[in-house]
C-alpha cells in the first residue's frame, strides 16, 4: 500500500510539471467553455431543448475531457515510459505490474475528474450553468465513460512498436473523434450522415450519457450507453493486458 | 560458497545467437567481471540471471534461486542497475530514491545512502539536470537501497570521463568491502583488470577465458618490455647479458628493452647503475587484458 500511495503521489508530480499534458486536461475545455460562452452566451436554444449553449456544452466537453487523457496523454505517456526504460527500472524491482497500472490509471483519473471540476465551476460561475440530474450519477457515468476510453489508450500503447507510433496513432483516432462524436459541436448542428458516423465511436454514448444525466434523465434511458461504454471497458483491459509490456 | 551458477546456457534471437554454452560461478565477496566486444552477448548472460531473460536452455541459479520461477524473492535480494532503463526526466533524486524504497519490504534510510553517494547537494535536482557520473551515482544508489547481497552492474562506465570513472571504481571497491558481491559487464579492458578479482572474456557469444587478471595476462608468456632513454653509448652485451632479454632495440636516444619474466626490469637497473650509464624516462610495458583479447581472437578489442 506504501508503494501504491508513494507511486500515485511521484505521478500526480511528475504529470503536474509536463505542461503539455497539463494544458489539454486542465486548461483546453474550461478554455473552450470560455470561447464559445463568449459567442452565444447562454440563453435557452430551442435546438437545444430549451438549454443554453453551456448547458449542454459542459457535459460534452467532458467527452472532450477523456478523449485527450485517454487518446493522448495515457498511449504517449505509456508507450514512451516504456520506450525511454522508465518501466524497465520498474521490472527489476519488487513492484507488481498490476500496482504500477492500477496507480497510473488513478492518477490519470485523478486528474481527468479535476479538469471536469474546473470546467463545471467555469460553467457554473461564468455562464450560471443549469444542473439538474444527481451528481452522484454524473460521477458514476463520467467514471464508466472515462475508464472505458483509458483502456484504449493502454491498448493503443501496447500494439505500438514505438512511442511516436502511439502518438500519431493515437491523435488520428482522437481528432475525428472530438468533432464527430458531439464532444466540442453539437450533434444537433450536423448533418445526418456525420450523426450517423458518430454511432460508432465510443466518446459519442459518453457525451450522449453525460447529457442525459446532467438533465436528470434515469439510468434506463441510458441503457445503450451503459452496453456500449461497459463493452469497450471489459474488451479494453483484456485487450490492454494482453498487450502490456514493460520493454 | 557459489552466488551465481550458471551452466551451459544458451540464448538466441530469431536466427542470431546471442550467447551459446555459457557456464561460469560467481563466489560470495567477489567482483566478477565480463568483458568482452559490444554483441558479444554480455547484457544477454547479465539480464539471464536478473530474470529478464530466459534463456533458451540451460540452467541459472542466483542466490539458490530460479530467476524465472523465483522473480520476485530474488528482486527482493539484489540489486541491478540496467544499461538501458531511465528514470522519468522530472523526477527529483530525492523522489526516486523516496519512492524506489517504497517498494522494498525493507530498505535502508535513502537519506544516508544519498549522503554516501555524493548526491546530497543535489537531492533537489531533477534528473535531467545531472551530470553522467551523478545519473550513475543515482543508479547505484537505487540498486542499493534493499541492502542487497548481490549487485548487477551492467556497462556502468560507458560514456564517463576517465574521471568519473575511476571515482565510480571506488565506488563498487566500496560496496564489495561492505560484504557484497558484484557481477559486472564492461568493454574496457582495464577496468576489468582493475576492479575485478575474476573476468570472464566473452567473444561472439562464447567464453574464450576466465581467470584472474594476473593469471590471464602471465598465461600469455607476452613480452615484457622497458623503455628508457639514454645519451650514453649503450655497451654491447651490457644489458642483452640479462638473464631473461631476448631483444634490445635502439632508435636514437630511445632503447627498448625486450624480454620475458617479471625480473628483466630489476635486472636493466641493476645493469645500467653498474655500467654506470645515465638514463631518463625510464618505464616499463607489461602485457594487459588487451593483449590477452588480441592474442585469443586476433582482433583489437576496441574496434
Amino acid at each position: 500500500m506504501r508503494a501504491l500511495g508513494k507511486l500515485a503521489i511521484t505521478q500526480i508530480k511528475l504529470y503536474l510539471r509536463e505542461p503539455i499534458a497539463l494544458f489539454f486536461t486542465l486548461v483546453y475545455a474550461p478554455m473552450m467553455l470560455v470561447l464559445f460562452g463568449s459567442i452565444y452566451g447562454n440563453e435557452p436554444v430551442e435546438m437545444f431543448g430549451g438549454r443554453g449553449t453551456v448547458d449542454v456544452s459542459v457535459p460534452a466537453y467532458i467527452g472532450l475531457i477523456i478523449i485527450t487523457v485517454g487518446l493522448m496523454s495515457i498511449p504517449i505517456g505509456t508507450a514512451s515510459s516504456r520506450e525511454s526504460g522508465v518501466l524497465r527500472r520498474f521490472r527489476v524491482t519488487p513492484l507488481s505490474p498490476v500496482l504500477y497500472l492500477i496507480a497510473d490509471v488513478a492518477v490519470y483519473f485523478l486528474m481527468t475528474l479535476l479538469g471536469v471540476i474546473l470546467l463545471v465551476l467555469v460553467g457554473t460561475f461564468g455562464y450560471h450553468m443549469q444542473f439538474d440530474g444527481n451528481w452522484i450519477s454524473v460521477l458514476a457515468g463520467f467514471s464508466l465513460g472515462a475508464l472505458a476510453m483509458f483502456t484504449c489508450g493502454y491498448w493503443i500503447a501496447g500494439l505500438a512498436p514505438t512511442a511516436r507510433i502511439a502518438q500519431t496513432v493515437g491523435m488520428v483516432i482522437a481528432f475525428p473523434m472530438m468533432f464527430l462524436s458531439g464532444a466540442t459541436i453539437p450533434l444537433e448542428i450536423l448533418p445526418e450522415s456525420v450523426q450517423a458516423v458518430g454511432k460508432f465511436l465510443p466518446v459519442t454514448y459518453v457525451v450522449t450519457l453525460m447529457q442525459g444525466l446532467w438533465k436528470g434523465d434515469a439510468w434506463n434511458s441510458h441503457g445503450t450507453e451503459v452496453i456500449v461504454l461497459a463493452g469497450v471497458l471489459l474488451a479494453g483491459v483484456v485487450l490492454a493486458a494482453k498487450t502490456f509490456r514493460w520493454e | 560458497m557459489t552466488v551465481i551458477r550458471v551452466e551451459k546456457i544458451r540464448k538466441t534471437y530469431g536466427k542470431v545467437v546471442a550467447v551459446e554454452d555459457v557456464s561460469f560461478e560467481i563466489r560470495r565477496g567477489e567482483i566478477f567481471g565480463m568483458v568482452g566486444p559490444n554483441g558479444a552477448g554480455k547484457t544477454t548472460t547479465i539480464e539471464c540471471c536478473e530474470g529478464l531473460r530466459r534463456p533458451d536452455g540451460g540452467e541459472v541459479n542466483v542466490l539458490g534461486l530460479d530467476p524465472q520461477a523465483d522473480g520476485n524473492a530474488l528482486r527482493k535480494r539484489i540489486g541491478v542497475q540496467l544499461q538501458s532503463a531511465a528514470l522519468s526526466p522530472r523526477i527529483k533524486v530525492w523522489e526516486a530514491l523516496d519512492l524506489f524504497a517504497s517498494f522494498y519490504p525493507s530498505a535502508v534510510d535513502w537519506k544516508s545512502l544519498m549522503e554516501r553517494m555524493g548526491l546530497a547537494e543535489k537531492r533537489n535536482a531533477y534528473v535531467s539536470g545531472l551530470s553522467g557520473g551523478q545519473r550513475q551515482r543515482l543508479f547505484i544508489a537505487l540498486s542499493l537501497l534493499n541492502d542487497p547481497e548481490l549487485i548487477f552492474l551492467d556497462e556502468l562506465t560507458t560514456g564517463l570521463d576517465p574521471q568519473a570513472r575511476r571515482a565510480m571504481w571506488d565506488l563498487v571497491r566500496d560496496i564489495r568491502e561492505k560484504g557484497k558481491t558484484v557481477f559486472l559487464t564492461t568493454h574496457f579492458m582495464e577496468e576489468a583488470e582493475r576492479l575485478c578479482d575474476r573476468v570472464a572474456i566473452l567473444d561472439h557469444g562464447r567464453i574464450i577465458a576466465l581467470d584472474t587478471p594476473p593469471n590471464l595476462v602471465h598465461g600469455l608468456k607476452a613480452e615484457n618490455r622497458v623503455v628508457f632513454f639514454t645519451d650514453d653509448p649503450l655497451p654491447e652485451d651490457g644489458i642483452r647479458a640479462v638473464p631473461g632479454v631476448v631483444r634490445v632495440d635502439q632508435t636514437a636516444d630511445r632503447v627498448v628493452v625486450c624480454g620475458r619474466g617479471d625480473a628483466i626490469v630489476a635486472g636493466v637497473v641493476n645493469a645500467l647503475g653498474a655500467k654506470g650509464i645515465r638514463y631518463r624516462d625510464l618505464r616499463t610495458e607489461q602485457a594487459t587484458l588487451d593483449d590477452v583479447f588480441l592474442a585469443m581472437t586476433g582482433r583489437e578489442l576496441r574496434d
